[in-house]
């Protein structure tokens, strides 16, 4: 069996971005190759300039949602962009931006955080997660 | 097991899922093979996470117990 875990990453709120580093970072620890698609606005999060900010959260947080996660936030729990950096340090994850994503939100690389290695399109997605899961969120 | 055995403690109370088993993954790659390293949770999860991770990468679970809310583990590294 391929243990590639691919996770396609189109969305852009904070307690789903968690979620996929989450993910992410468990499979690396577990010395498995993860594989991050960036589309949309889970891309959108990824700018240089706007990576730790306020992303929001999903609709059905609400306000018990919104107080929970803040409550996370000030206990410690780490954010998503730290889990995702120290799983690119202990393991063999490689994050890449969606080729049309970019296109749609007129980025360049040099606009995105470094932790983003690369510019794909979909045919080198689908190569490279071989018959690997595929997770979309 | 002598406490003088164990070569690194890591402390990972109060952190949530997935840090306790990254910051083992961290730091088991800074000891030989054979070496031990304990590391305390408070995280519920890091029971099952602890089997999973030491089955997955071939580390050895040699130890573990918990006592007032903490989960402790000790590691052999492959």
């Amino acid at each position: 069996m391929d243990e590639t875990v691919s996770i396609v990453l189109f969305s852009g709120t904070d307690d789903k971005l968690t979620a996929a580093a989450t993910l992410a970072a468990g499979a690396a620890a577990l010395g498995r190759p993860v594989k991050i698609f960036l589309q949309y606005w889970g891309l959108n999060a990824f700018r240089a300039d706007g990576i730790v900010g306020d992303h929001g959260l999903a609709p059905e947080a609400g306000e018990f949602g919104r107080a929970a996660v803040a409550a996370a936030a000030k206990a410690g729990q780490a954010h998503w962009a730290e889990t995702l950096r120290m799983a690119k340090e202990l393991g063999e994850v490689d994050i890449q931006a969606c080729s049309a994503s970019m296109e749609i939100l007129k980025l360049k690389q040099s606009d995105l955080d470094p932790i983003v290695d690369g510019v794909e399109g979909v045919a080198a997605f689908y190569i490279n997660a071989g018959e690997g899961q595929i997770i979309f969120i | 097991m002598a406490t003088q055995d164990i070569k690194l403690k890591v402390d990972a109370s109060g952190l949530s899922c997935p840090l306790p088993i990254l910051k083992a993954t961290q730091g088991i790659k800074t000891l030989q093979s054979g070496e031990l390293m304990e590391v305390v949770a408070t995280d519920p999860g890091s029971v099952k996470d602890f089997a999973a991770w030491a089955s997955s990468t071939g580390n050895a679970l040699v130890e573990q117990d918990s006592a007032n809310g903490k989960f402790r583990f000790v590691v052999r590294r492959k």
